[in-house]
């Protein structure tokens, strides 16, 4: 055939991959940005303070776990970015829901929201300062400013897409309105919800660094801080690569929690 | 006539920001146990009716009374089948079928004998629906003729006193539809219920109603009312849509729906096409 070819073509447009392709190709294209950085590092170009050879980095990770700072760091770490984002979730998914049902509290928050959300979080560190000091609940504000109105407006849009034929057949089958909200819309919304808190959990581990660059004596941003002002640039490179994994494994954590929370979206 | 149980009384429907009213002034009475059928061009108002008996929409005058009762919104005595995405996808088939069971209006302080004898009447229509095997299946997994079933089942089991199905089988193919027309037919049968039923094929309103209401579009008003005489509905078959007294009510409905959806087709326009047509070949 010309001018396209079947499905199962290697250069079909949304072709079909197999799985285990599909993993060769994953596994290459890490491997490939690995090999560059080292050759990169083993040609002499640049120097060793600036690109430390991924074996130096490798070490520098073995180092840094085995004198039992790192997990104190990454614990420290996980604690505020749960913490903000925790907080974020509490607040954010009640009023997204109803936002996302009530028109008249549509047009109360949404324009407001809108416009918080462009207001720049980091922005607000010398305010965060001031108002609650730079001990933890620093963070903590940092991580909600960062987090919270786009999950509210993200929320109430995951509601909105409730189709509406599932909220009348409720109602004409004699639900009250607590239980449209409580047995329709908020199940219906709900693994566009939990994908909403995968992508702004996301955003929790951005402004994490963000605070702990600005005032901290502890976790995983103050520790590329300070391996900056000791010239570590393999430290630097560990603290960067281990916030990349956390994400990572947060984000698998979801997608396995979605998988098994909403089996029917799964079920063929 | 019997009893009438649907009374619609001078009803209009104004949607703002538009300048002719979807429905104007229209009056319909529906007796006790009858099956109307609404058919007409589109923008005729047929769903919108549909939906303000329903009590999902509010009339802009006149008023609707169920048994008497004026309509203030939807409840329970009238439940609708809409024609798709009305099933929860996260219940399983018997868990969307018994879905009004959890609801307080039907189960406030239940005692345990209406408790099992709801779930027996739950039981019975699966089986009766043919859905007793997909019983544990999500509604992804079904079929669209088998989600209707599913759809129909859910509205039966909250024992309403009308059932408003708003183009039930329009997203069905042919053959499943002739099915779905068979089941509706016996489950009548057993189930005596007051229906209005919205679709926009004028075959499967004749061979399932007593009467056919056509709706003009541009205002919404009844066009003409057709009561086809044909054998009761229990005694119908598909090979009835064939016989020549059916086809005639057919012809009858369709005239009247052509006539009043205001189309107009210009057909000499056609030998200009083909001259285009002819002329574009290279030969």
């Amino acid at each position: 055939m010309t001018g396209g070819g079947s499905r199962d073509a290697l250069w079909a447009v949304r072709g079909i991959l197999g799985g285990r392709s599909y993993l060769v190709l994953a596994a290459l294209g890490f491997a490939s940005f690995v090999g560059g950085w080292w050759l990169l590092a083993a040609s002499g170009l640049v120097d060793a303070v600036f690109l430390p050879a991924p074996d130096a980095v490798a070490r520098r990770w073995y180092a840094w776990f085995s004198d039992g700072s790192l997990l104190v760091d990454v614990r420290v770490s996980l604690g505020r970015v749960l913490g903000g984002f925790s907080l974020a979730v509490l607040m954010a998914v009640p009023l997204g829901l109803y936002i996302g049902t009530f028109r008249p509290l549509q047009a109360f928050f949404e324009p407001l929201m809108e416009f918080a959300r462009y207001l720049p979080a980091v922005a607000f560190v010398p305010l965060v300062m001031l108002w609650v000091g730079i001990g933890e609940a620093a963070k903590i504000a940092l991580i909600w400013i960062g987090t919270f109105f786009q999950m509210v407006l993200m929320v109430s849009d995951n509601v909105r897409q409730v189709p509406m034929a599932q909220i009348e057949a409720a109602q004409t089958l004699g639900a009250n309105r607590d239980e449209v909200i409580s047995r329709v819309v908020f199940k219906s919304a709900l693994p566009g919800i939990v994908d909403t808190l995968r992508i702004t959990l996301g955003w929790a581990w951005t402004y994490l660094v963000v605070a702990e660059l600005v005032a901290a004596n502890s976790g995983l941003g103050y520790a590329i801080l300070r391996a900056q002002r000791f010239l570590q640039t393999d430290k630097i490179f560990v603290g960067i690569l281990l916030i990349g994994l956390l994400g990572l494994l947060f984000d698998q954590g979801f997608r396995l929690l979605h998988r098994r929370a909403f089996p029917w979206l799964h079920a063929r | 006539m019997s009893a009438p149980c649907i009374q619609v009384e001078g009803v209009a429907k104004h949607w703002p920001g538009q300048a002719q009213p979807a429905l104007a002034a229209l009056d319909l009475e529906i007796g006790e146990g009858e099956f109307v059928a609404l058919v007409g061009a589109s923008g005729c108002g047929k769903s919108t009716l549909l939906r303000l008996v329903a009590g999902l929409e509010t009339p802009s005058a006149g008023r609707i009374r169920v048994d008497g009762e004026v309509v203030r919104g939807p409840g329970r005595d009238r439940a609708v089948v809409f024609q798709d995405y009305s099933l929860y996808p996260w219940l399983r088939v018997h868990e969307n079928v018994s879905f009004c069971l959890a609801l307080r209006a039907h189960f406030g302080p239940a005692s345990l004998a209406e408790v099992e004898a709801a779930v027996a009447r739950a039981h019975a229509l699966l089986e009766l629906m043919g859905l007793d095997a997909v019983r544990d299946h999500y509604p992804s997994q079904l079929s669209g003729g088998m989600r209707q079933r599913v759809a129909i089942a859910r509205a039966l089991l909250a024992r309403p006193r009308v059932l408003l199905m708003d183009e039930p089988f329009g997203a069905l193919d042919a053959q499943t539809r002739e099915v779905m027309h068979e089941l509706l037919l016996r489950l009548f049968q057993i189930e005596h219920h007051t229906i209005l039923f919205v679709t926009h094929d004028v075959e499967e309103a004749i061979y399932l109603a007593d009467r056919v209401v056509v709706l003009a579009p541009g205002p919404g008003r009844i066009d003409s009312i057709h009561v086809p005489v044909l054998p009761p509905p229990g005694e119908r078959r598909p090979e009835l849509k064939l016989a020549p007294e059916f086809l005639r009510y057919k012809q009858l409905v369709l005239e009247r729906i052509r006539a009043t959806s205001g189309v107009r087709h210009d057909l000499d326009k056609l030998d200009h096409l083909a001259e285009l047509s002819r002329r574009a070949r290279p030969d």
